[in-house]
Formats: C-alpha cells, sequence, structure tokens
C-alpha cells in the first residue's frame, strides 16, 4: 500500500546512503529493471512474498558493487492482480519509465498479457511461475522460472506415480479432482496420461470452479467409488476445504494428495496442521539434506527476518527462492555479457547453465527447464501447527524424484482425524 | 397535443445534430493527434483504459440514467462481448472489426432477453436479475472449455497493422471511434422520442402508461441498445490485453464504474457519462501507477458514495444544468 | 453417476443445514428488502465483515464465534440505525431511492469489501470452534456440527425475529409501516423511527448470521458476492415480505444446490440456482410462497 512504496523509498535512501563513497564514484546511472507485481488482490500473497525476496537479492547485489558497477533499481507497480493493467503498465515501465531490463508479473493468468507488449520491444524475459505460457507465443527470449519444465502432461504426474509405486498393495483405481485453473488442468491430464498407461481404474473425475467453498458433497460422491489413489489438483483456499472435508468425513484412502498449492504456504501449513499428516504432494522446495543448494539457507535466513514485518509468507518455502533465483539469472548474464544487450542477454541465457540458490538451471528453447523438477513431497508426524518444523528436515519428507529422494512413504492417508 | 409539437421538435432537433458530430469528430481528432505527437505507447494504452469507460458508462446511462431502471450485471454484458469476440475469432477467424458487431448483436439479444422476462415487473426486480444474469454468465463461460474458462484464452495479434505506428495506436483509434458512435447514439437518443418516453418513465412509469407511452416496448428498446453498446465496449478487450479470463472479464471493477460514472457525472444526459468517465478513470489510472494498491479502487467506492449523497444530479447537477 | 441412496439422503440433508446458514442470511434481507422496500445489495458484505470481525475478536479473546457474534450484535444494530438514518436523510426524503439510492448501498457494498480487503488482506479467514471436526453419525446419515450448530443457532434466531414481529407492538408496527405508513401516522407513531429499528434488526441478524458464517466455512473479503444473488433470490422466491416463505426458500435452495454438487459435479450449482431465479422472475414473480401482487 502507500506505506509499503515509502517505506521502500526510504530504505532504498538508506541503501544508496550507506554505499561507500568510492564505489558510489565508480558507479554509472543505475541500472532499473522493471516490473508489476501483484500487491493487492487475489494473487497478493505470492505477489508480496516475491517482492520481498527480489529485494533481498537487490540489496545483496548493491551490497557488493551492483551489475557492471552499478547500482540495481527495482521499478515495480502494483498491478492488482488483474491481468487488464498489464499491457499499460509494462508500456508506462519502456516508454515513459524507460527500464532497461523487464522481468515479470506473478502467474500464469498476468504473465501472458505483458507478452504482447514485451515482445514488440523484444526484450529478454525471465517469468517467475508461468505455467505454459510460451506455449502459444513461442517467444525465443522467454525464459521461465518454473519447475514444470517443456512437457507438462508428459512429466508431472511421473513422480506421483512413482510414489504409487511404493504402494505395499498395489493400487487399482484412481480419483481425479481438479479445480479449473491452467496449472491443475494440466496437472490433472498428466495425471490422466500416467494412470492409462499404467492400467489404473480412473473411478472419478471432474473439475469444479474456483468459487466452491462447500466440497462435503463432492468428496462424499468421491468417497462412494472408494478410490485406492485419490489425487486432486487445487489452489490454495480450495486445497485448506478439501482437506478439512475429508478429515470431518473421516475420509481414508492409502494415498492421497497430487498437484495441491497450498499445502506449501506457511499460512495454511499452520491452519491445517496434523490435518496434513501422510498427504503426499505436489512441491518446489523442502529444507531436506538432498537439496542443500548453495546461498539457499542464508536467503531464508534473512527472507524470515523481515517476513512477519512485511506480513508475508513467513517460511519463505514456497516460490519465494524461486523469486530470488529468477534475478539471479538477470544477474549472471547481464555479467556475462557485460552489456545491457537484450539480444545478447538472451542467447547467453539460451547457452548456459546458471547457479542459483534453487540449485543449477538450463533453459530449453522455449525457455523451460530443460530438467523439471516436480517434486513430491509427503508431510509426516506433524502433531500441531507450529511453523518451527518446517525449517528443518523430517517434516516434508521427499519421495519423488528418486534423485532427491529423502524418506519413505507411509500409508494410509486419514484415519478419522 | 402531443403529434404536432413532436414533429416541431423534430425539426428542430434534425438542424442541431451536425453541430455535435462536427464537434465529437474534432474533439477525437485532437485527441489522436496529441497522442500521436507524444509519440509513446503509454498514452494509447492510457487512452483505451479511459474511452473503454466512455463507451461502457455512457451504455449503462440509456437505461439507467434516462429510464431509471438500475443494471448491476454491466460486467456481465462487457464480458458477453469481451467473449463473442473471442468465439467468433476462433471458429470463423473474425478479427477485431467483425467481433464487435458479432458482439453487439448477442449482448443486444441478451439485453432484450433479461429485459422480456423482468421488465414486466418494478425496477429493482430488472436490477437483481442483472446481478443473477452476470454470475449465470461466468459461470457458463468457466465452464466452457471452448474459450478456455477458467484458464482464459489467448489472442494472438499482429505487432502492427500499417498503416498505423502499432498495434496499441490501431486498438486506440478503434476504441475512440466507438466512443464517437457511443456518446453520439446516446445524445441521439436521448433527443429523440425514444429518450422522451423513457424520461416520463422514469419521472412516473404508471402516468405514463396512463397517457398511452408504450412503456415496455420502449423499455426493451433501451435494453437491447445498452446490452449492444456495453458489449461493443467489452469487444476489444482480448486484443488489447492478448489475454482474458473470467476474473478480469467479469471484474467488479466494471460493474461499480459502469454505476458511478454516470452518476457522478449527471446521470440524466449524454455529457455526465463522458465527464464522469473521463474523471474517474483518469483517476484510477494515475492512481495505479502512483499510490499503486487497494487503496485506488476503494477510493471510487468512497467518491460514488460522496456524490450521491452531495450531488444527486451529479457534476452536471450541481452547475445546474440538467 | 451412479445412483446411490445414501448419496442423495446425505446431499438432501447438508443441503438442508446449509439451508438453514442461507436462511439466517436471508432473513435480515427479508425484514429490510421484504418489509420495508429497501434494496440492501450491502447486507451480504455486513455479513462478512461480521464474520471478519467475529474472527478478530473472538480470536483476540478465545471466544466461541457464535457468541462472539451475539456479543457483536448490537455494534452492528447501531450500525444499521445509522446508515437507515443515513439513507432516510440523503435518499428517501429526495424520493431519488431507484437509482441514487441504489446507487449508494452499491457504493456502500463496494467500500466494506474493499476496506476489508486493505485491514485484513485478501485471503481467507477462519475461526474454529471446539466443536468444528466432530460429526454425528445416525446410520448412513452424517451431520457435521460445523453445518449443524450454526443452522440450529440460525433457526432459533429467526424463532427469536418471528415472535418480535407477530407479538411484541414495535414488531407489529414494523409489518404495518411495510403496508400503510400513513395509517402509522394516524397512530402518532413515526414510521422513520420504526423503519430506523428494524434496518436496525436487520443489521443484527447479517451479524449473527456472519457469525454463523464464519463455523461452516472460511471467509474472505470477496465472499458477499457469492451470497448477494442467493439471499436476494431466496428473498423473492419467498415471497418477499413472508419470513416463512423465505425460510422454506432457503431450505429448498440449499437442497438443490447440493445435490446438484453431488451428482453433476460442483461447477454447475451456482448456475442451476441462479438459472431457477431468472425462471421464477420470469413466470412466477410473486415468488413460489408468496400471494399475486
Amino acid at each position: 500500500m502507500t506505506g509499503l512504496l515509502r517505506r521502500d523509498l526510504g530504505r532504498l535512501a538508506a541503501a544508496a546512503a550507506a554505499v561507500p563513497a568510492t564505489a558510489r564514484a565508480q558507479s554509472g546511472p543505475p541500472l532499473r529493471i522493471g516490473y508489476s507485481m501483484s500487491l493487492s488482490g487475489g494473487l497478493a500473497a505470492n505477489g508480496r512474498s516475491s517482492l520481498l525476496a527480489h529485494k533481498i537479492w537487490a540489496e545483496d547485489v548493491n551490497a557488493k558493487g551492483g551489475i557492471l558497477g552499478r547500482q540495481v533499481d527495482l521499478v515495480y507497480y502494483d498491478d492488482q492482480s488483474n491481468p487488464g493493467q498489464v499491457p499499460a503498465l509494462y508500456t508506462k515501465l519502456l516508454d515513459v519509465d524507460k527500464v532497461e531490463m523487464v522481468t515479470s508479473p506473478y502467474a500464469t493468468v498476468m504473465i501472458a498479457p505483458s507478452m504482447p507488449v514485451v515482445m514488440q520491444r523484444q526484450m529478454t524475459y525471465v517469468s517467475l511461475f508461468g505455467s505454459g505460457t510460451n506455449e502459444t507465443f513461442k517467444y525465443d527470449r522467454y525464459f521461465s522460472i518454473n519447475v514444470g519444465g517443456d512437457d507438462i502432461k508428459g512429466t508431472y504426474a511421473s513422480g506421483f506415480m512413482e510414489v504409487i509405486g511404493m504402494l505395499p498393495t498395489p493400487a487399482r483405481s484412481i480419483s481425479i479432482l481438479a479445480v479449473d485453473n491452467e496449472f491443475a488442468q494440466k496437472a490433472a491430464e498428466s495425471m490422466r496420461h500416467f494412470a492409462r498407461q499404467k492400467g489404473l481404474r480412473i473411478v472419478y473425475d471432474r473439475s469444479y470452479p474456483p468459487t466452491t467453498v462447500d466440497f462435503t458433497p463432492t468428496l462424499r460422491a468421491i468417497q462412494a467409488t472408494k478410490p485406492d489413489v485419490v489425487f486432486f489438483a487445487s489452489y490454495p483456499s480450495d486445497s485448506i476445504g478439501i482437506l478439512r472435508a475429508m478429515s470431518e468425513l473421516r475420509f481414508s484412502a492409502p494415498l492421497v494428495g497430487g498437484g495441491m498449492i497450498g499445502p506449501q504456504i506457511a499460512a495454511v501449513q499452520a491452519q491445517l496442521g496434523p490435518i496434513l499428516n501422510n498427504l503426499v504432494s505436489w512441491d518446489v522446495y523442502s529444507p531436506e539434506p538432498t537439496m542443500d543448494f548453495p546461498g539457499i539457507k542464508e536467503f531464508q535466513q534473512k527472507y524470515r527476518a523481515r517476513a512477519a514485518a512485511e506480513q508475508v509468507d513467513l517460511l519463505g518455502n514456497y516460490l519465494q527462492p524461486f523469486a530470488y533465483a529468477q534475478m539471479q539469472v538477470v544477474e549472471q548474464a547481464l555479467k556475462r555479457v557485460g552489456k545491457v544487450d537484450q539480444a545478447a542477454l538472451a542467447a547467453d541465457m539460451h547457452a548456459h547453465t546458471f547457479d542459483t540458490v534453487v540449485g543449477p538451471l538450463k533453459f530449453s528453447a522455449l525457455g523451460e527447464w530443460v530438467e523439471p523438477r516436480n517434486l513430491f513431497v509427503q508431510f509426516q508426524g506433524i502433531t500441531d501447527g507450529d511453523l518451527e518444523k518446517y525449517k528443518r528436515p523430517g517434516t516434508k519428507v521427499i519421495l519423488a524424484p528418486a534423485k532427491y529422494k529423502s524418506g519413505t512413504l507411509r500409508t494410509p492417508f486419514g484415519q478419522g482425524g | 397535443m402531443s403529434a404536432t409539437t413532436l414533429t416541431d421538435l423534430r425539426g428542430a432537433d434534425r438542424i442541431r445534430h451536425l453541430p455535435f458530430w462536427l464537434g465529437a469528430v474534432g474533439v477525437a481528432l485532437a485527441v489522436f493527434l496529441a497522442l500521436r505527437l507524444i509519440g509513446n505507447e503509454y498514452g494509447y494504452y492510457a487512452g483505451y483504459f479511459v474511452l473503454q469507460y466512455v463507451v461502457l458508462a455512457s451504455a449503462w446511462n440509456i437505461l439507467g440514467g434516462y429510464a431509471g431502471y438500475v443494471n448491476f450485471g454491466a460486467a456481465g454484458f462487457l464480458a458477453a462481448g469481451a467473449y463473442t469476440a473471442i468465439v467468433v475469432r476462433k471458429a470463423f477467424g473474425f478479427d477485431l472489426i467483425p467481433g464487435i458487431f458479432c458482439a453487439a448483436v448477442v449482448t443486444g439479444l441478451l439485453g432484450l432477453g433479461t429485459g422480456y422476462l423482468t421488465l414486466r415487473l418494478r425496477g429493482v426486480y430488472f436490477s437483481i436479475a442483472t446481478l443473477c444474469l452476470a454470475v449465470v454468465l461466468q459461470t457458463l463461460v468457466v465452464n466452457w472449455d471452448y474459450v478456455g474458462g477458467s484458464r482464459g484464452a489467448y489472442v494472438i495479434r499482429p505487432m502492427t497493422i500499417p498503416p498505423f505506428a502499432s498495434y496499441g495506436e490501431y486498438i486506440f483509434l478503434v476504441m475512440l471511434v466507438l466512443a464517437v458512435i457511443t456518446v453520439g447514439i446516446a445524445r441521439t437518443v436521448e433527443v429523440s422520442r425514444l429518450g422522451r418516453g423513457l424520461q416520463a418513465i422514469r419521472d412516473n412509469e404508471r402516468a405514463a402508461e396512463a397517457v398511452g407511452v408504450p412503456t415496455l416496448r420502449l423499455k426493451l428498446m433501451a435494453t437491447a441498445l445498452c446490452g449492444a453498446l456495453m458489449g461493443v465496449a467489452g469487444a476489444p478487450l482480448p486484443y488489447y490485453s492478448g489475454y482474458l479470463n473470467p476474473d478480469a472479464a467479469f471484474s467488479l471493477a466494471f460493474a461499480v464504474n459502469a454505476i458511478a460514472m454516470p452518476l457522478i457525472g449527471g446521470a440524466g444526459t449524454w455529457a455526465g457519462p463522458v465527464i464522469g468517465a473521463v474523471l474517474l478513470a483518469s483517476l484510477q489510472q494515475a492512481a495505479t501507477v502512483t499510490i499503486s494498491s487497494a487503496l485506488n479502487l476503494w477510493i471510487v467506492g468512497w467518491i460514488l458514495v460522496i456524490f450521491v449523497t452531495i450531488a444527486p444530479r451529479g457534476i452536471l447537477g450541481w452547475f445546474g444544468k440538467r | 453417476m451412479e445412483f446411490d441412496l445414501s448419496l442423495l439422503l446425505n446431499g438432501i440433508v447438508s443441503g438442508l443445514l446449509l439451508g438453514g446458514l442461507y436462511a439466517v442470511a436471508a432473513s435480515g434481507l427479508a425484514v429490510s428488502f421484504g418489509m420495508l422496500d429497501i434494496v440492501n445489495i450491502a447486507h451480504p458484505a455486513l455479513m462478512v465483515a461480521a464474520a471478519f470481525l467475529v474472527v478478530a475478536v473472538g480470536g483476540a479473546i478465545g471466544l466461541d464465534p457464535l457468541l462472539c457474534a451475539v456479543l457483536l450484535s448490537p455494534v452492528f444494530y447501531l450500525i444499521g440505525v445509522g446508515i437507515y438514518t443515513f439513507y432516510n436523510r440523503f435518499f428517501e426524503r429526495r424520493g431519488d431511492e431507484a437509482l441514487q439510492g441504489l446507487a449508494f448501498f452499491f457504493g456502500v457494498m463496494f467500500i466494506i469489501e474493499v476496506g476489508l480487503v486493505m485491514a485484513f488482506g485478501p485471503e481467507q479467514r477462519f475461526l474454529d470452534p471446539s466443536y468444528a471436526f466432530t460429526t454425528w453419525r445416525i446410520g448412513e446419515i452424517d451431520l457435521p456440527l460445523r453445518m449443524l450448530i450454526p443452522a440450529l443457532f440460525g433457526l432459533l434466531a429467526i424463532g427469536l425475529l418471528y415472535l418480535f414481529l407477530h407479538r411484541s407492538f414495535i414488531g407489529l408496527a414494523i409489518a404495518a409501516v411495510a403496508q400503510d405508513a400513513e395509517a402509522l401516522r394516524l397512530l402518532a407513531i413515526d414510521p422513520v423511527k420504526i423503519k430506523r429499528l428494524a434496518f436496525g434488526v436487520s443489521a443484527m441478524l447479517a451479524c449473527i448470521a456472519g457469525g454463523a458464517l464464519i463455523v461452516v466455512q472460511p471467509v474472505e473479503p470477496s465472499s458477499g458476492q457469492i451470497f448477494i444473488g442467493r439471499v436476494f433470490a431466496i428473498c423473492i422466491m419467498g415471497g418477499m415480505a413472508s419470513l416463512s416463505g423465505a425460510i422454506a426458500a432457503a431450505f429448498l435452495f440449499g437442497v438443490v444446490e447440493n445435490v446438484t454438487a453431488t451428482f453433476f459435479g460442483p461447477s454447475w450449482a451456482p448456475a442451476v440456482a441462479f438459472g431457477w431465479l431468472l425462471l421464477v422472475l420470469a413466470f412466477r414473480p410473486q415468488g413460489l410462497f408468496g400471494r399475486a401482487a
């Protein structure tokens, strides 16, 4: 809000004043990176925490002398989670504010309307958590910070299939319920594809609109089909509703979970507490020993110190390290290329592997990750809603892919509470 | 009594139309040239935002301001227009201009249908029906896979359209023309027999019926026209953003602005919505790039409440014109 | 979808419980819209605001949400009185109800909703009472307490309202003012005072409904929008001034929504309900239970 903007200016001013005189004397004009971010509206929770991650990155970079001897300046606007605002904001950033680099808003629905403007200016564009956006545009200067990879349908649910294979008694039936949005529908499509391949019987397969609040009738209908595997693809508010309803119905099955967004978020983990036990859910990061990437612990420490004051996700276990990595990609490419040349930067991003706080990243021709990393984690041993345990290994055990596996499957999910 | 007076007035009207159209085209040309001179795209995109509301507010006013029937579902009609444009593009390959015509037809029929179902009842039932219509339409779109459902639909548009400097310039110009036409229609309705009939309905519907005003027919014409023009406001939206999803199309901001702008400008006449739209939309666009938060939208709500309380006839009413 | 009797029974029962919530949400509107003819579209927004306040206050002092709502209801009574006084002074007296008055309530609804976003953020809030996860079972039928208790509580509130309207003097005056304000004046009763009181009661009911809502499901600032159509639909289907009609319509509404969601998937439930309203408006505008105008 207004306070946020003033606080930022204050902080930036303090940071600028704190930079030693010699560094200031060397530096050229500030390097301005522009974007819109959802600071209000439905996407604000993730938008604001991403902004904090970006600010931490900017401070880190500036403390070491900036990029190419220039201090980094983040120029951002609140797009209010409204896709209609995005084209105007990006034309303002490029034509009026004349920023030199642009990055994307958060989430597919906000990234998509920015593409025509960005493509027209031929800008190199690193995006945050967009799903399949470039399939339509096929822009060669687009780079995605998202774990999905090029072929979501063919790869997303493979980890979940691996987990299904870990069940002591082979599973024969599966139910699928997905919210009607891009990410969830793709996840469900992938699950369907794998289920058919392995000969699992699909006993329930429906979608629901994002405004659904009461899941009891739907879950009862699923319960009636007695599936061995229950697959959900849902967004935070629905995930909460679904899991609470399952607890209330005492719905138990050998394996429950899937592409649920929500259990990765601190506030949801606090709210659901032990209801999450034995849920096997998609994730992007867990503080397990197999995922100890360089720099992530330091980042999370800095982030957690400020998260409460900024009223954002307290743990920083979800997209926040990826927001930091997004800017790291921009930083490393600029340092290698040596100047702000969009074509050269795009070529560099296609050619090299980047070392980030979320591990080494390499981009494909369409800008997605060459190696998708759809983790499937299981919540284990949870007794309450306290968040401290999520900072340590052992609570969100990684079951798939094998490269990051750090524990064993517990079954079943749900036993009356 | 009525026949001769009305014919006289109509004769007088015909003379007064030309200055309006010349003036309107002149202003539009001036705005366009000014933006061309400034030369940056942002002017066109911000300008589109304002003009879209000029169309929406003027359309709403035909039924709301002239006849006194409040349409809470402006977002529904606008979204219906936008999605019609998407459907005809996908199904037949129609581009922007044919898409606009199709949108006008579809939303006009939608308005006619809603009117037919509810206008025989009191105004408040019509209002509630429009509210429900917006929900029903949104549910339909959300469940319709062809237009992408909740995931939204993409519109791949060319970077440039010669002889225009950019696509942004082109779409701004399209909306500018639509705005001039819509305001012109609103004015023509206001000074015509239809407009006078609607005014009679607003002042006292029962009395109007008693003197033989065909209230149902006039209300249906107004609803159809209002619906068609609101759809026209929405049709270019997917082309403007390159992407559209139900949340953006059915946004509450459209519904509240469609009501606030005419009431703040002055609801009984064609100029009110134009004033209200230009002021309020510019304010919101400026706030987006400065205050940049939920506060921006909150302000609209407060302005609406304050205005209808202290200046119920809007800005125009405040300055004495009616 | 295979037909399963227990699914149907449970769909009907949970629909009835949901209907209890819808009934208490609509009852306030039955008073303000049905009896006083004030199109208070901000009613659901008040309900959601109450739910948020219950979360804030109940969470802070550790009180059960329903009790918290009862404690907060005098505050909402005063809010209701305040809103009506303002509305009467600036809109009813000027004869501006139709356009400006309606826009006023729209603006109030908007201010409340966006205000909640600014104060609490756009995310969902919840407040679990002690019985949140307990479910009674009678044979095949589930009775989750998180739906049963608010429904019973709501019906109790409506019962009290009914007694108030039909047994107390002021209550009878409220029913009278809807029919003939002039007659009241002749009896030296100020209709404006009566309406003010009634509107205050309507806001109180919104508060109670908000407390019930937060027990049934988590709320977010935009929750009110989903309820606007529902509560107006229920009032109209119930025949406007009839409280018992509104209750019956609420139960019917809840059952239809739930059974549709169970057998046809949740995506069509909203359209079914509102589509039904449109048809009612088209063919039987006095409502299913009302008398012809």
